[in-house]
């Protein structure tokens, strides 16, 4: 199983199929270069729960137990399964919260990056000379010894919580109306509930064998000239690429593209968080699930992060608006976040500065 | 007196493992590293980094952690 994927042709399929997979959500009912965002999805379910209330982006996404499931179910098939935890939880808790309110700003997790680009939508390049600014940023602090510390061996009922949780979640989402739901909006729009879940299990079981990370991919290039993960980032754009160019959905350009806004600078600076802060978490709101899945209470807290900055995202408009064109009831909207979204998002690339220089140490391999 | 120089990157998030693995290889050529880590995705990642300088090693599973000692 170690073997499965250790050329990078195989990390290529790899992505290709995960990119297949995407194409499947989207034909059968996700907002269509949205499809499988992390970010977006973590936001519909935190609407769900009401720790938002934004009435379009309120849906408990069955894609997020997926992911996590799925990286729970292959790890412990493949004894990869290992509960661990005590590696800076607040910080974790803290980088998870700023991944998202970046992410927010830009208005998709780095996942939603690559589709985005996929579909022609510039606005994305832009994003990923942010995101890869802030990865080489989150570099720079890694060689100055930039650590968190070690997480060490727990009781294995710390792993099972997250995906009981989340299972437990699906059965009340799927037989009650307790959650929120929305009616309008992007978190209206949903493949069946069966079928993302299930292509979520595959999905979350493929990111844990071939270790998937969108920051990582540029991370390893980076530092080590390491091009493994990038190539299931490239081979994921192909499939998407391949699919909407074939389809006529890749239309290039600034403006017109679905939930986008073209303010550049916040673009770039809301991305610039997202790969500055999974540098310093060890990986991007993807890979975040996938480690939750297989046993990682400090990403379980992640997780909490993302969760809780979505609801402060929403509830205090820090999040970007999409940009719209002028109806005849209704005058253009150029889009991007209002002024307390721009001023949190400074603040929070200021405290990943301070969390990067205040946990630096020379490296030492036996501290 | 040990024969290797131990490297212990169990608990470290990524890429610290490695980066640690690569450092100990520089500053000690010639000399055997014993590197303990403690997740499979570790174990695979040094091992990648080992292969990619070509340096021999021997990898096993200790209880429900591994050890990758280098040639």
């Amino acid at each position: 199983m170690n073997r499965l994927f250790d050329a990078k042709w195989k990390l290529a399929v790899c992505g290709l199929i995960c990119g297949a997979l995407a194409i499947v959500l989207a034909v059968t009912g996700n907002p269509g270069n949205m499809a499988i965002c992390v970010a977006c999805f973590i936001r519909d379910m935190a609407g769900s729960l009401k720790l938002h209330t934004a009435p379009v982006v309120q849906y408990y996404r069955p894609e997020i137990v997926g992911f996590v499931c799925g990286s729970f179910l292959i790890a412990l098939a493949t004894k990869e399964y290992r509960t661990t935890a005590g590696s800076s939880p607040v910080i974790r808790f803290l980088l998870g919260f700023i991944m998202m309110i970046g992410a927010l700003v830009f208005l998709g997790c780095p996942l939603r990056m690559l589709i985005r680009m996929a579909a022609g939508d510039a606005n994305a390049y832009v994003g990923l000379v942010g995101f890869a600014a802030g990865i080489g940023t989150g570099c720079l602090f890694l060689k100055k010894g930039f650590s968190l510390g070690r997480a060490h061996e727990v009781k294995a009922v710390n792993g099972v919580i997250l995906p009981a949780l989340l299972v437990i979640g699906l059965v009340i989402s799927l037989t009650t109306a307790l959650f929120a739901s929305s009616e309008s909006g992007p978190g209206s729009m949903r493949a069946p509930a069966i079928l993302a879940l299930v292509i979520a299990l595959v999905f979350g079981a493929l990111a844990q064998k071939s270790r998937m990370c969108f920051a990582g991919g540029l991370r390893d290039v980076f530092l080590m000239k390491d091009f493994s993960l990038l190539s299931i980032l490239g081979g994921l754009f192909v499939a998407l690429l391949a699919y909407n160019v074939v389809t006529g959905k890749f239309h290039f350009g600034f403006t017109g593209q679905p939930i986008a806004h073209a303010q550049h600078l916040w673009n770039i600076l809301g991305m610039y968080a997202v790969g500055f802060a999974a540098v310093l978490a060890g990986g991007c709101p993807l890979r975040q699930l996938i480690l939750a899945g297989q046993g990682s209470s400090d990403s379980a807290i992640t997780f909490l992060g993302l969760l809780v900055g979505a609801a402060f995202a929403h509830n205090f408009g820090l999040a970007g608006a999409a940009a719209a064109a002028a109806t005849e009831t209704t005058e253009a909207v150029a889009g991007g976040p209002a002024t307390a979204g721009k001023i949190v998002l400074v603040c929070c690339i200021a405290v990943l500065f301070i969390i990067a220089a205040t946990n630096c140490k020379k490296a030492d391999s036996k501290s | 007196m040990s024969q290797y120089i131990e490297v212990d990157v169990r608990g470290l998030s990524c890429p610290e493992p490695v980066m640690l693995t690569a450092a100990a290889l520089k500053d000690n050529p010639g000399k055997a590293l014993k590197i303990l880590a403690s997740e499979a995705h570790v174990r695979t990642n040094v091992e990648k980094l080992l292969k990619s300088k070509k340096v021999e090693f021997t990898s096993s599973e200790v209880g429900s952690e591994y050890e990758i000692v280098t040639k």
